[in-house]
Formats: structure tokens, C-alpha cells, sequence
């Protein structure tokens, strides 16, 4: 049987999807990125190879996220896309007639327009990290609170606390000093909760029009706090798909599948790719006054990528 | 002899450096801003200030080691800050200890005493008016072929068959254009890099998509404080048509406000009848009108703080939204990494693409 492999390598988290061409998901694996990405790609890729039913061949490949180059490089995609399409189409094969797709992962997010099936507007946070995945971690640990138990502990709670979200230094600030004060932990909570949709909607979704069946994906739909913030704010229903964390990556694979429909044979080195050893090297370019910092990624002493110039120069392997 | 230095912005400072030797002036050419401009700038720079004032603070600087003691550089006139730049700078230089020599040329129909003025100071070689006439006329044919084979590099590369050729061709031909000094050696040599540019193999059956650039003008006309986003663009498929160059601005600005801009105003004109200052109004009416010329996208390019561009930024859903076409903007500051630039670029090309094959496709199923 015929199956496509989705990878998205995001800041926070790197998820692999197997996907059979009946859209069915195989494997949908959600690690954490930890800084490593070449070594969790690899051990990621093991897993994947393990967890899929014997007889599958893997007739596409697509990577995606930040790290889609790196990915894509070490594997040999077929398909290399930026987020924000893998995001939107992977939102529209699963909730056919969406029109909007709000993304929350660990670094960004992202909020995507989609009117008669295609894509139309889109935003992405661009000065500051207080509408993200990581503000909550870092806020989670500093209360000491499990990130898996942060929204329920929203939920328990009767009156928020009003946070200011603006930015991240003053959400702080103003958390300490209502906690000093001698507010709730859960009301706090939620009040986080509810300044980081605050957040989202003023600057990632400003001057967007947000129409329902509104779709919320990404790791931070995990949390049922900010669902509930997102649904009392808008005054509609929010869907969080089956497997909203695997999203970007699901994208990956249909596009993938997409490209392989042309009849084009797929680039996909195989899963032996988790045994070889890749390392990267990087040095100062000297050509002109920028002095790039040229990275350079091998696998097995081979240079198979390069990344770093603003100028071409260094692009062709 | 005292040496002079000017704003570099493109390719121009070909056309202002051969103007001002002509002139009798020995010339430091500015460098193109790297990152140590950047680094020089954003130290000796106001925090809340412009993304131009901080490369031109860098330049000066760069320009300053070099030997320059004069800089040549324009005021202008309503409520953007940037016609204040030229004292700043002088200021800021001041107090590092560079006496610098500034001459501000303001736009002339307003200020013709301070144009003459300027001019007669920069004539070192004491040359007849008939002689500066002919001068500034040559140089004026200069800066059109420069802006000429630009134009034509943001049609050729989208459809370039060999990655890179148009850049390539592109550095050779200018240099030609570079060279040339009388007027028929410049009608020459424009010919010449045309006829080269247009001679770079192509593949006429591509799905080109074109998108029109507005926003302020230096980030629109410094490929290097803008992530050289017309190469970018160029390279996933898509043709660039800035809304701005210098010769169609400075022919707006000096000799008569001519119908193109009339036009420009007055397509904004529903949208913001008050003039914002800096560009705000003309990223709105350009964007209409590339509209209505059928255009895909348009992009908007802004200096982080820039408050007529943030007006403009603030009106341009409503416009996007009664015109059809999407519109993307990004706000440059000192940030160097490509990355998050090309993400959207590419998102942005994909939503054109499928957009237009829609398109395409309805018009084959109705007409």
C-alpha cells in the first residue's frame, strides 16, 4: 500500500505523520523539538518506521516548518512548504469548509483566511512572542503549574483576573502583582488565558475577518483554557480537529501526495536515513561586507545543504 | 578639496557620483550598507527613530573613514519626520566630532533659491548654467537607463530557464551603463544591457504572477535594507513592479506634479483625502491602481515606526477587500534573517497561484 510521509520541524516540536492516500493517519508522532533537531528527526523517523503496518511504501515526502530545509535535505523531499500552506491545506482536508484556520504553536502563530476552499489572507505574528506556545510554558513553569494541567486549572476557575497581554514583560509584571495581592492560582490562570487570545486577536488577527467554522490548531489547542478564552471571545464555536498538533505535518503529506499524482517518482532517501550520521559545520563568508554565516550541513563528510547567505553564492551544492 | 558623499539608494549613486565630479567635487562613494553599517547606525541612532535614519547614520559614518567631509542629501517637505533627517544627522555627527558640511536640497518649486544656492556651492569648476544644465540633463539620462534595465531584470527573472542568469547579466550590464559618459555613449549602452537582458533564455509558457511594490521610499529603493525582496520574489515566479523610482519621483517632485501623480491621488482620495506625509497616500492609490490594471498582490513595505505607512497599512484591508487583491505587508527593521521573510513570500505566492488558477479556471468553464 501506498502511504506519504508528512515532517514539520517547528521551534518547539517536531511531528512526523504517515499518511495512507485514503487520508488515513498511520503514525502521528508529536516530539519535542529540545534544540536537536537532526537528532530528533532521526529518532523520530525510527519510531515512525517501527509504528507503520508492514507492506507500506512510502511514495512521497514533504517537510515543512522552520526547519523544512534542514528536513528536507536529510530525507529527500519531494515537497518543501512553508508552514502557512501545509497549516491551510491540511485545515481544509479535514474540516472541508473552513474559513479560518487559527494556528498557535511554540514560537509563532498564525491566523489564515480561507474563503471557497483557498486561501485569501493570512498573518503572522511579527514583533512579539506574548500570543505563542512558549509564553504559557515559560509562565507555566514559573508558577510551577504541569503545562498538560494549565487549562483545566482555567476552567476550575469562577472570576478571571484581568492580565495585561500586550507584551510578555508587562504580562508578567502584572501577574506577579496581582498573585502578590492575593488572587486565586486558577483565576490567574484563566486570566492568562484569556490575555493571550486577547493578544492573538488584536495583533496576529487584526483587521481579519473571522467567519465561522473556525478551525484552532497547534500544540496550544491542547489546552482547553485557551479554547474556551478563544470561543467566550469570539462568540463562536471553535474546532480543534483530531490531530491538531499534527497538523503542519498532515499538510505536508497531502501536498506530497499532490505532487506524487503528477506521476512524479519520489526523491525519499528511506528510512535509512535514521542510521547515517549528518553533522553541520558553518564559516564566515568573506565576498563582501555582510560576512554571512554560511551553515553547512553534511551527511556522511557530503555536503547536502547550505543555508545562511543572502546572496546565491553559496546555494549550489 | 573637499569631498563629498551622498544617500546611497540602488544603483543611483552611479548617476550621482559622475554628476558631481562633473561638477568639479571629488567623490566618496557610499558602500553598500552591510552589516556593519547596521551595527554603526543602530549605535549612534535615537532607539525610536527609522530604520533609514539608522543606515544613513551607518553610511555616513562608513563615509566619514573614508575621507568624505560634505554630504549632499534632500529635506523634504510635509509631515514626515525624514525631512528632518539631514540637521539630525548633522547633529549627531557633530557630536561625535565630525564637523560635516551638509547641503539639503529641497524640493525646488517650492524652494528655488535653496536649489540655486546648493548648486552654486557643489559647481567647484565654476561651470556656465548652460554647462550645469547639460551636465544634470546627462545625468538625468543616466539615472532613466539605470531605472530602464532594473524594470526589464523584474520581468526577465521570473521567467528565467537558468536560476540566477538575470542577476547575473544584470551586474555585467550595469557596469556597461556605468561607463558610458556622453548622452549617445548612454543611449548606447542602454540599448546594449536591454538587448543583453532580453537575451537570457526564457521560458514564455511559465505562469508568471505580478505584484505591485508600495511603501516609503528608501526601503523600497535599497534592495539591502529591504532583504532584497524583488529578488526573492523574482526567484519563486514573480514579476515586481515597484511603484517607485527615483526618476518617477524626482520628476514628481521638481519640474511639475504630473497626471501619473495626480492619478495616484486621487484614486486614494475615497480612502484618505489628507495628505500623511512621507508615501502613506501613494501606497494607497498605487494599490488601487494596480488593481485595476489587474495586477495579483501587492506588497507594502514600511520602516518600523513609520507613521505614514502605518496609516496606509491601517486602510489597505478595506482597499484589498472592494478591490480583490491581496495585499501583504512588512514592517523592515534591523532584522537580518531571511527566514521569516521568505515563509510569507512563499505562502503569498502560493495564495496568488491558486487564486488565479481558480480564476483561470472558472473563465475556461463560463466563457
Amino acid at each position: 500500500m501506498k502511504a506519504y510521509l508528512g515532517i514539520d520541524v517547528g521551534s518547539v516540536s517536531i511531528n512526523i505523520v504517515v499518511m495512507s492516500e485514503a487520508g488515513d493517519i498511520l503514525t502521528g508522532l508529536y516530539l519535542r523539538t529540545m534544540g536537536r533537531p537532526i537528532e530528533v528527526i532521526q529518532e523520530g523517523l525510527k519510531e515512525a518506521a517501527a509504528a507503520v503496518p508492514p507492506g507500506i511504501e512510502i511514495a512521497g515526502a514533504g517537510t515543512t516548518g522552520s526547519g523544512r530545509y534542514l528536513a528536507g535535505v536529510m530525507v529527500g523531499a519531494d515537497v518543501i512548504k512553508n508552514e502557512i500552506t501545509a497549516h491551510a491545506v491540511a485545515a481544509s482536508m479535514r474540516v472541508p469548509d473552513v474559513h479560518t484556520v487559527m494556528e498557535v504553536g511554540g514560537q509563532d502563530s498564525k491566523i489564515i483566511i480561507l474563503r471557497n476552499g483557498i486561501v485569501t489572507d493570512f498573518a503572522m505574528n511579527t514583533v512579539c512572542a506574548a500570543g505563542t506556545g512558549s509564553f504559557l510554558d515559560q509562565q507555566a513553569a514559573r508558577l510551577n503549574i504541569p503545562i498538560a494541567r494549565f487549562g483545566e486549572m482555567a476552567l476550575s476557575s469562577g472570576a478571571s483576573v484581568r492580565i495585561a497581554g500586550r507584551c510578555t514583560v508587562f504580562a508578567e509584571s502584572d501577574m506577579i502583582h496581582k498573585q502578590q495581592m492575593g488572587y486565586q492560582l486558577p483565576d490567574i490562570v484563566k486570566g492568562l488565558c484569556e490575555a493571550l487570545v486577547r493578544n492573538y486577536l488584536n495583533n496576529v488577527a487584526k483587521g481579519k475577518e473571522i467567519l465561522p467554522p473556525v478551525v484552532f490548531q497547534g500544540g496550544v489547542a491542547a489546552n482547553v483554557g485557551i479554547k474556551a478564552a478563544f470561543e467566550t471571545a469570539l462568540g463562536m464555536p471553535v474546532i480543534i480537529p483530531e490531530y491538531f498538533n499534527v497538523m503542519g505535518a498532515i499538510g505536508a503529506a497531502q501536498l506530497a501526495m499532490e505532487k506524487a499524482a503528477g506521476g512524479n517518482s519520489t526523491s525519499f532517501k528511506g528510512f535509512a536515513v535514521t542510521g547515517l550520521p549528518y553533522r553541520t559545520g558553518s564559516f564566515d563568508c568573506n565576498g563582501c561586507s555582510n560576512v554571512c554565516e554560511i551553515v553547512e550541513i553534511y551527511e556522511e563528510e557530503k555536503v547536502i545543504g547550505r543555508w545562511g547567505s543572502r546572496c546565491a553564492k553559496w546555494d549550489v551544492i | 578639496m573637499s569631498k563629498v558623499t551622498f544617500p546611497r539608494m540602488g544603483e543611483s549613486w552611479r548617476t550621482f557620483k559622475m554628476l558631481l565630479e562633473d561638477l568639479g567635487n571629488e567623490v566618496v562613494v557610499p558602500p553598500r550598507p552591510s552589516k556593519r553599517t547596521l551595527d554603526l547606525g543602530v549605535r549612534y541612532s535615537p532607539e525610536f527613530a527609522c530604520f533609514p535614519l539608522k543606515i544613513l547614520m551607518g553610511t555616513y559614518l562608513e563615509c566619514i573613514e573614508m575621507g568624505a567631509d560634505t554630504i549632499v542629501t534632500t529635506g523634504g517637505v510635509g509631515p514626515c519626520r525624514a525631512g528632518e533627517y539631514a540637521m539630525l544627522h548633522q547633529k549627531i555627527l557633530k557630536d561625535l566630532g565630525h564637523n560635516m558640511k551638509m547641503i539639503v536640497f529641497e524640493p525646488p518649486r517650492h524652494y528655488p533659491i535653496n536649489f540655486i544656492r546648493n548648486v552654486w556651492t557643489l559647481n567647484k569648476a565654476r561651470i556656465s548654467i548652460g554647462g550645469i544644465i547639460s551636465h544634470i540633463k546627462r545625468a538625468w539620462r543616466k539615472l532613466q537607463a539605470l531605472d530602464s534595465v532594473e524594470k526589464l531584470s523584474h520581468v526577465t527573472r521570473p521567467r528565467e530557464i537558468n536560476s540566477g542568469n538575470t542577476t547575473r547579466v544584470y551586474r555585467k550590464v550595469l557596469d556597461w551603463i556605468d561607463q558610458a559618459y556622453t548622452t549617445p555613449q548612454i543611449i548606447e549602452a542602454e540599448a546594449a544591457a536591454l538587448e543583453n537582458m532580453k537575451n537570457i533564455p526564457q521560458d514564455p509558457q511559465r505562469m508568471v504572477l505580478k505584484v505591485g511594490i508600495v511603501g516609503e521610499i528608501y526601503v523600497l529603493l535599497e534592495p539591502a535594507s529591504n532583504l532584497e525582496i524583488e529578488e526573492t520574489l523574482g526567484n519563486l515566479g514573480v514579476e515586481v513592479e515597484k511603484s517607485m523610482f527615483l526618476t518617477g519621483w524626482t520628476r514628481d517632485n521638481t519640474w511639475n506634479e504630473t497626471t501619473e501623480r495626480m492619478t495616484v491621488t486621487e484614486a486614494a482620495t475615497p480612502y484618505l483625502p489628507e495628505l500623511v506625509g512621507g508615501h502613506g497616500r501613494d501606497s494607497i492609490g498605487n494599490t488601487i491602481l494596480c488593481a485595476k490594471r489587474g495586477f495579483d498582490g501587492m506588497i507594502q513595505l514600511a520602516p518600523f515606526t513609520c507613521i505614514p505607512e502605518i496609516v496606509a497599512r491601517t486602510i489597505l484591508p478595506r482597499v484589498s477587500s472592494d478591490y480583490d487583491i491581496p495585499v501583504l505587508t512588512f514592517f523592515l527593521d534591523e532584522q537580518t534573517g531571511k527566514a521569516g521573510m521568505s515563509t510569507r513570500l512563499e505562502a503569498f505566492t502560493d495564495l496568488m497561484r491558486r487564486k488565479k488558477l481558480l480564476q483561470l479556471r472558472t473563465n475556461c468553464l463560463t466563457g
